[in-house]
């Protein structure tokens, strides 16, 4: 029975995957639009980041209100020792996930050994100081007006240097990151996560050791954010603070929210409307906001287990309760 | 003398700033108590009050008149803030409210550009913009005001806090919530109080501090900031401890941009919280969790 079991769960998630890879191939070779390319481009590259901090509220229970800070430490590292420093793209992206692991931890440590609140202001307050420190130190960053002249990445000769080619590196990267999400979250690791989220005294008395967890789930998300802000920064070629601020930060965790926390594939929806709305709207810029304040609030309060599940919970609600049962 | 000419300067602006962010923090210390919730709308409070009573001084200048009705709008939405976005909660895990109260303070950040602009108003100071000459530092009358209604309003919520029913009732709530419901207090009339209160204090700031700076949409996230950092630095919950984690952090932050760089000045509050956070996360006063 319990091989059966095993058989039909990698079946069907081998389908999933498969039929995800397919999709965005398929979409690959439809779309010839270099313009809707870029856009898938980036929301893939604000998956990656909204996984990751998904990660870190859906399971872990916390949140970080600094997340672009992280995503622009990444892009940054990239991006400097790229344009001015002339090292290989492969090693910056790497010497960036160093730098924001070391910066998680250093936050980390103090912060979650305290109450839930208090990873939430550290976070806050580590985003407007990077935020600060990109603006100010003219010489590394090149101040509030960016930082320009960064290589795009190349694959053995082959430069990555149309949305085309682009995009398969970084939905590939995607898909990679929500399949090691995916099982993470599935393993013994991910149920004392989730253990950890619903009661933290319990997982500690069945011998979860939930400091060390949280600080792990952290990290990890920074990770996240930093390996995609690399890919952002030879996305892109150019990267300046403004992309990197607080409202940026709020954004992501309305992308969660949105997607509903704890679902990795919610994740991918937030990111891709939370994306795509602005670029319909044009008028949603100036309300944007005010917008994400509402979903924020809305969400949370009627439908906090995001706007697919949500929607779902309350028509099955409402069928219990045409049906008459109780 | 060179180093130590402007002192004194950056002691009366540093003091200045830092009773602005006592009074944010004893609206996160008042909260706190009453709910163990941070509430991350403190700061919009601020500027919200800072706003509003621009507002009502261009309706009618009067400045007293603009103080009060300031405080009550601010207050009123204090109240209806908790009432509308956190009462009906039904799972209030701390992550939830921080996204709550998160959500609130952007929407109300949205709601201050689409109805004021994106432009910086300002306000008249209270007793003009004649400045006073002490030895060799000037003081304006405004900066007295901030640091004289500051003190007036901390005394006044001590007394409230010690002299009436309510604040008795507030403080016993804090104490010990369930002993506090069992000897018949209403849990959920303190909560409302306690909103109530610390957007009055907020708005207070914000007005205080006004003339000063110019009220502008964006003001709320830094102030509040700063003000949770000075709740943090003296001891969540406390209340002196908020007053004196106000203070050093105002002066810090004036000693920091005097004698270092201004462009780094809001990292200061940060750095100084972070360094609480790693080596007396109880804060100066505190003995919280």
């Amino acid at each position: 029975m319990g091989d059966a079991l095993g058989e039909g769960f990698i079946r069907r998630l081998f389908n999933r995957w498969t039929l995800f890879a397919a999709m965005a191939a398929l979409v690959a070779v439809v779309l010839e639009n270099n313009y809707y390319l870029s856009l898938l481009n980036f929301i893939g590259i604000h998956a990656i980041l909204v996984v990751g901090l998904n990660l870190l509220m859906g399971y872990g229970g916390q949140i970080s209100l600094g997340h672009a800070a992280f995503f622009g430490l990444g892009a940054y590292t990239s991006g400097i020792l790229t344009a001015s420093y002339g090292v290989n793209p492969w090693l910056a992206l790497i010497a960036g996930l160093i730098v924001c692991g070391i910066a998680a931890f250093l936050i980390g440590v103090p912060a979650l050994k305290l109450h839930g609140y208090y990873l939430a202001m550290a976070t806050l307050g580590f985003g407007i100081i990077v935020y600060i420190v990109l603006n100010e130190a003219l010489p590394w960053t090149g101040g509030p007006s960016g930082l320009s002249g960064i290589p795009s990445l190349s694959l053995g000769g082959l430069k990555l240097d149309t949305p085309w080619r682009l995009y398969f590196l970084i939905w590939l990267t995607v898909w990679a990151i929500l399949l090691i999400s995916a099982n993470l979250v599935d393993s013994r690791t991910g149920r004392a996560l989730r253990a950890l989220h619903d009661s933290e005294a319990a997982a500690r008395s069945l011998g979860v050791d939930t400091a060390r967890l949280k600080l792990q789930v952290f990290i990890w998300s920074a990770l996240y954010a930093s390996l995609a802000g690399s890919l952002y920064a030879h996305t892109l070629n150019f990267v300046a603070p403004a992309s990197f601020g607080f409202m940026f930060s709020i954004k992501l965790v309305t992308m969660v929210v949105l997607g509903g926390m704890a679902s990795i594939w919610g994740s991918l929806l937030g990111a891709a409307v939370l994306t795509v709305l602005p670029e319909l709207l044009a008028v949603f810029h100036d309300y944007e906001t005010i917008v994400f304040g509402a979903i924020l609030m809305v969400v949370m309060i009627f439908l906090p287990r995001g706007l697919v599940r949500g929607i779902l919970d309350l028509r099955e609600l409402r069928k219990y309760k045409r049906e008459g049962v109780r | 003398m060179d180093i130590f000419a402007p002192l004194l300067q950056y002691l009366i602006s540093g003091l200045t700033n830092g009773a602005i962010y006592a009074l944010i923090a004893l609206g996160f210390g008042i909260i706190y108590n009453a709910t163990t919730i941070i509430n991350f709308a403190q700061g919009e409070m601020v500027m919200l009050g800072a706003m509003a009573a621009i507002s009502f001084y261009h309706l009618h200048p009067s400045l007293p008149l603009a103080f009060a009705a300031g405080m009550g709008v601010v207050t009123v939405v204090g109240v209806v803030f908790e009432r509308l976005a956190l009462r009906p909660v039904k799972d209030p895990s701390p992550i939830t409210l921080i996204i709550i109260t998160v959500g609130g303070a952007v929407f109300i950040k949205g709601a201050a550009m689409m109805l004021w602009g994106k432009d910086a108003y300002p306000l008249p100071p209270f007793t003009g913009n004649v400045p006073i000459y002490l030895g060799t530092a000037t003081v304006l009358p405004q900066n007295l005001w901030v640091m004289g209604l500051t003190a007036a309003l901390v005394l006044a919520l001590e007394a409230f806090f010690r002299l009436t029913l309510a604040g008795k009732a507030m403080r016993a709530c804090a104490y010990n919530n369930r002993a506090a419901r069992l000897m018949g207090i209403s849990a959920g009339r303190m909560v409302q109080l306690s909103f109530g209160l610390a957007a009055a204090l907020g708005a207070g700031a914000g007005i205080l501090i006004a003339p000063l700076t110019l009220g502008v949409y964006d003001m709320g996230l830094m102030l509040g900031l700063k003000g949770f950092s000075a709740a943090i630095i003296g001891g969540l919950g406390s209340l002196l401890g908020g007053v004196l984690g106000g203070l050093v952090l105002g002066v810090a932050e004036s000693l920091a941009t005097g004698f270092i760089s201004s462009g780094y000045r809001d990292a200061v509050a940060f750095l100084l919280l972070l360094l609480v956070l790693f080596l007396r996360p109880q804060g100066l006063m505190g003995g919280g969790k």
